[in-house]
């Protein structure tokens, strides 16, 4: 598929890969904060080909891994009221809540629905008018022009059975405080390259310029991931500190404005709950006065319990790059994408399922 | 969850539009991206055209890659 094979070609891989090993990089650890990244990596064996002596740490730029268990409670509870059909994407299902994942509730007989997209959502709300249709919206800034458009449509086409519960989340604010905790070391980071096709590039300069540490703007094909490595490396060799955008062909320096005044017009920004991370100042996303009437939190009540940590999970420190998922006790034997304990074993994006999938001792 | 995949836009009617991801084709959404043309290559996102690709920026990568394989294999040849 065109923008896909060519970014794909071995031969191409195998002369980076080599020019790679021939320079003398110093000790370095990278780390890719999103989670599409962590899988392509592992899955193209990007880990084994790097010099030995780079680390690749996986961020949290997971949304089903950092949504809190108690964001995860209030889907929980907005399904018992009468007449609500909860729509979710399909990567929420299966992770644990305090009490219930969204499968064990469907299996309680709560009507639960998978759906692709916000406009599937919309659908199931026209064709269910009877019905108070709730969309669990998670997602970072990738996600939230596309729930913000869905709000925007709704109000647009009268559609007054549409609600979404915005656990929204922010990532530059996550990465600062990753930074700020000071508890592993970053050489380099590779930017998330599709919230950065939203945010642009431009916000990303935050990292050479405040923090000085190289960032690269990447895509997610092998090549696209090897040319960002060498660029992270050469960057840390030459003891520079920039930003390079290595995805020209999505990321431009203003980002997507349309996408970015949707998210301004629908939502403010908030203090959010991060798995791992407990509350970060100013990263959520929630629903604005304009639109309060498809804030599902105002038209339910969705306060729930205090909530309760799965026993033993690492999730939290796999999640601030502080272990690998390799050295929680539970990982393999206990908890896999079988039976996973922890939302990094459940979403496909998770380390934790990705060290289980793709890692070799 | 932040995937996003490469599809070409075949029509467009208002704000929706068909696209051909490798056989497969799915209405998408331009609400993000009206300036969307028939042809072009977006990338989507959860049912939305949130970029167009930028064809000669693809290109200049790719070029770049292929000047990086001629010089490694150039310079393999000089140290033999």
């Amino acid at each position: 598929m065109k923008f896909i094979t060519e970014f794909r070609d071995s031969n191409l891989a195998e002369s980076i890969i080599k020019l790679l090993r021939k320079e003398a990089y110093p000790n370095s650890n990278l780390m890719e904060f999103c989670g599409g990244h962590t899988v392509a990596i592992f899955r193209s064996g990007i880990r084994e080909v790097v010099p030995k002596n780079v680390k690749m740490l996986s961020g949290p730029g997971c949304p089903v891994c950092v949504t809190s268990n108690s964001d995860i409670d209030k889907a929980g509870k907005v399904v018992r009221y009468p007449d609500v059909i909860l729509t979710t994407f399909g990567d929420m299902m299966k992770v644990p809540g305090s009490y219930d994942s969204l499968y064990d509730l469907r299996a309680k007989g709560y009507d639960i629905r998978v759906v692709y997209s916000t406009i599937d959502a919309l659908k199931i709300a026209e064709e269910n008018k009877n019905k108070k249709i709730v969309f669990f919206g998670i997602g970072f800034e990738t996600t939230a022009p596309t729930i913000a458009a869905s709000i925007i449509e709704a109000k647009r086409r009268n559609i007054n059975n549409y609600f979404v519960i915005s656990v929204l989340k922010l990532t530059i604010p996550a990465i600062k405080k990753l930074l700020s905790l000071g508890e592993v070391k970053v050489n380099g980071i590779i930017g998330p390259g599709h919230v950065s096709t939203i945010t642009g590039a431009n916000d990303w300069k935050f990292l050479p310029d405040e923090y000085k540490i190289p960032c690269v703007l990447t895509g997610f094909e092998p090549l696209d991931i090897l040319l960002g490595i060498k660029s992270l490396l050469d960057m840390i060799k030459q003891n520079k500190q920039e930003l390079v955008t290595e995805y020209l062909r999505s990321v431009k320096p203003e980002g997507n404005i349309i996408a970015k005044e949707m998210i301004e017009k629908v939502f403010i920004v908030d203090d959010s709950d991060w798995r791992g991370f407990n509350v970060i100042e100013k990263s959520g996303l929630k629903i604005s006065k304009e639109f309060e009437e498809f804030d599902a939190e105002k038209v339910f009540d969705l306060k729930t319990e205090p909530s309760i940590k799965n026993c033993g999970c690492k999730c939290d420190e796999v999640l601030r790059g502080i272990i690998s998922p390799v050295e929680c006790s539970l990982f393999r034997e206990v908890c896999n994408p079988e039976n996973p304990l922890g939302p990094c074993m459940v979403s496909s994006e998770g380390a934790c399922a990705a060290y289980y999938n793709y890692y070799v001792e | 969850m932040c995937l996003a995949i490469p599809a070409k836009i075949i029509s467009i009617s208002n704000e929706t539009a068909i696209a051909e991801i490798g056989d497969v084709k799915r209405e998408i959404s331009l609400m993000l991206l009206p300036e969307a043309e028939v042809n072009d290559y977006v990338l989507i996102h959860a049912g939305y055209a949130i970029q167009k690709i930028d064809e000669d920026e693809a290109n200049k990568t790719l070029e770049l890659l292929k000047q990086m394989d001629e010089f490694y294999n150039n310079s393999g040849t000089l140290e033999e």
